[in-house]
């Protein structure tokens, strides 16, 4: 999901070849003769769908943070009631720490080693030892990524079964009977299980994308570089990582986004415990809501979650935004 | 199919994903392989075994028998076909009927969210109304927001209006969150239509509507293949929504209803196999299917 650059299309001259006709003045539509009005009558179904499903629910689910309110009498007005209970609550701070593990495995690991493999893939795999032999190994790699997250967990939890999973099987089998565990059951391990989980499942997506990017780069440039003398590493960081960095900033703030928002890996292998030691913030705003009846609270849960990602969405836009502003003043 | 869906706003730097020309191939061929270039080799092909390793386990144990399973460890081939696992799941799950289920769910909301998108970026990709770029934002936030958000609320509306426990509350939930995304990335791309295209139609004395439908969807329709395939899968895929709102048993969708057994006393090591493995062979065969439309389609709204 590219990240949208607001009220540039206007403010930039025109450009050469076929993307001039989208900087031309946006008095009129694109349909010669036709009255930009007209079109409104077309955004109606997508507009009453949208205020149904989205607008509506959203300011709802706000003005219920406010209340206190238990699923069968109307709610009541509470104020800050919960707001301040959120604050002083440490299963909620303990949710957040843990999507911060979730970010790591979801966004740290796959992003270092998904650059390093497309890299990898593109410049030796790929020109060496041929194309099709690069793109089977991009296919492999995104391959968790189609599955349904919650049947990719259940894939892993199946290897990590205590009693006879795969793994343990595998330990005793090789005399490291010593190390077997129960993976998902116990509080030391359960977090860095369902991190093992995500990496899978997320590490294909940015091979992917920067598979796609490198395509952009000039080879001339890289035999340039060399003739300079300059390393593999050295041209991976100033040319690699220069030109595709729109996408890097594309993975990291998308994937950001989808580690706070895990839900299912949770629900299929956890339910959050042992203890809170895997409760992320999604999973706490359910189990408020349809267990605990607690549904002025699990609101406000999930306002909080709302009002992170999209505080760390306008953050990373700015930041992109800024650094190609310098990156073309230069 | 990349370059069509590149949004217009670019920066002048970045070049669309067009492939550049490479050194012809057997100019490569000739590249002396070095020690290092074997082990990089090494390196990518291990990590590739390491993903497709527990497709490999969950395939093999699918097909033992659990005292097979014991005596054999996980990762022996199995000694005899063994399919009571799967058939039994099978049969436990009615996965027939799940399959329809989520099969009608995201066939209904890949269908309704590509219309959708079309009506809406023809109103801002080509009729450009007033104020489009803040319109288009508040499309992308819909499909960014964490669904909890709008999870209990609609889960009351949706009870109110008789449609809890109902495929139609789901599809039309999917319809609006997937034509969010399908908004966005269809104005950028309709922002771009052929100028001439649309003089030629409007001289022709076409409408407004006959336009919509007799030149600018055929014109697009890869995009909008690309589109359906996306919502499809995403839509099968997810999880909390159906998760709440499907609660009997004849409703629910392949992943939720594999889930709800998990914690099931009766389901031996292989039988739980054989659970993951149904979960995983829809989507493979949809991947394998849509291949080469996906691997070009998922980076069509990386690029900026």
């Amino acid at each position: 999901m590219a990240v949208v650059d607001t009220g540039t299309t206007e403010a930039r001259p025109a450009r050469e070849g076929r993307r001039s006709s989208a900087a031309l003045p946006p008095e009129e539509s694109l349909l010669p003769g036709s009255d930009r009005r007209g079109f409104w009558l077309y955004l109606i179904p997508g507009f009453v769908l949208f205020a149904v499903v989205i607008l509506v629910p959203l300011v709802w689910n706000v003005y219920l943070s406010f209340t206190d309110y238990r699923g069968i009498r109307p709610p009541t007005w509470a104020g800050l009631d919960n707001w301040r209970e959120l604050m002083t609550d440490d299963r909620f701070w303990t949710s957040f720490v843990n999507s911060v593990f979730l970010i790591i495995a979801m966004v740290v690991v796959p992003t270092v080693l998904g650059l390093l493999l497309a890299a990898m893939l593109f410049d030796l795999v790929g020109r060496k030892f041929g194309g099709r032999l690069a793109s089977f190994l991009r296919a492999t790699y995104y391959l968790p990524q189609i599955l349904p997250v919650a049947i990719a967990a259940i894939v892993i939890g199946w290897i990590l079964r205590p009693e006879n999973g795969a793994l343990n099987t595998v330990l005793e089998a090789v005399g490291l009977g010593a190390f077997q565990h129960n993976w998902l059951g116990s509080p030391d391990t359960a977090l860095l299980s369902i991190m093992v989980v995500m990496v899978w499942v997320q590490l294909g997506y940015p091979v992917v994308i920067f598979m796609a990017a490198l395509q952009r780069v000039d080879p001339e440039l890289y035999e340039a570089a060399e003739l300079d003398g300059a390393g593999w590493f050295q041209r991976f960081r100033a040319i690699t990582i220069s030109i595709i960095r729109p996408e890097i900033f594309v993975v990291v703030l998308t994937c950001t986004i989808a580690a706070l928002k895990v839900f299912g890996p949770i629900y299929a292998l956890t339910r959050g415990g042992p203890g809170d030691s895997t409760i992320v913030p999604s999973y706490y705003a359910y189990s408020e809501f349809f267990q605990s009846q607690q549904v002025g609270y699990g609101a406000t849960i999930a306002t909080a979650l709302t009002l992170v990602i999209v505080v760390i969405t306008v953050f990373f836009i700015r930041a992109q935004n800024r650094v190609e502003r310098t990156e073309r003043e230069r | 199919m990349a370059t069509s869906v590149v949004p217009p706003v670019q920066d002048d730097r970045i070049r669309p994903a067009v492939p550049t020309p490479r050194l012809p191939v057997a100019k490569q061929r000739k590249r002396p392989k070095t020690a290092t270039d074997w082990v990089v080799l090494a390196v990518a092909v291990a990590f590739g075994v390491l993903v497709a390793l527990p497709f490999l386990l969950i395939l093999v144990n699918s097909f033992k028998s659990p005292q097979d399973y014991t005596a054999g460890g996980p990762l022996s081939l199995p000694t005899s076909l063994y399919l009571d696992g799967i058939v039994e799941f099978w049969n436990r799950v009615e996965f027939p009927a799940k399959l329809w289920n989520s099969f009608v769910i995201a066939g209904l909301v890949a269908f309704f969210a590509v219309v959708i998108s079309v009506l809406n970026a023809y109103a801002l990709g080509i009729g450009r109304v007033r104020g489009r770029t803040w319109i288009i934002v508040l499309f992308l936030l819909a499909n960014m927001l964490p669904q909890e958000a709008l999870l209990y609320p609609l889960y009351f509306m949706f009870k109110q209006v008789g449609l809890y426990d109902n495929i139609w509350a789901v599809i039309i939930i999917f319809t609006v969150i997937q034509s969010a995304f399908g908004t966005y990335l269809l104005s950028s791309v309709y922002g771009t239509f052929p100028k001439e295209v649309l003089e030629a139609a409007s001289l022709d004395g076409a409408s407004r509507w006959q336009i919509l439908w007799r030149v600018i969807v055929p014109i697009s329709r890869p995009t909008l293949a690309v589109l359906a395939i996306f919502f499809f899968i995403w839509t099968w895929n997810e999880f909390l929504i159906p998760l709440t709102f499907l609660v009997s048993n004849d409703n629910q969708t392949v992943p939720v209803a594999i889930t709800a057994l998990q914690g099931d006393r009766l389901m031996d090591v292989t039988t739980t196999s054989a659970s993951a493995l149904l979960g995983l062979i829809p989507t493979l065969v949809f991947f394998l299917i849509f291949q080469r439309t996906l691997t070009r389609g998922i980076t069509a709204g990386a690029v900026k």
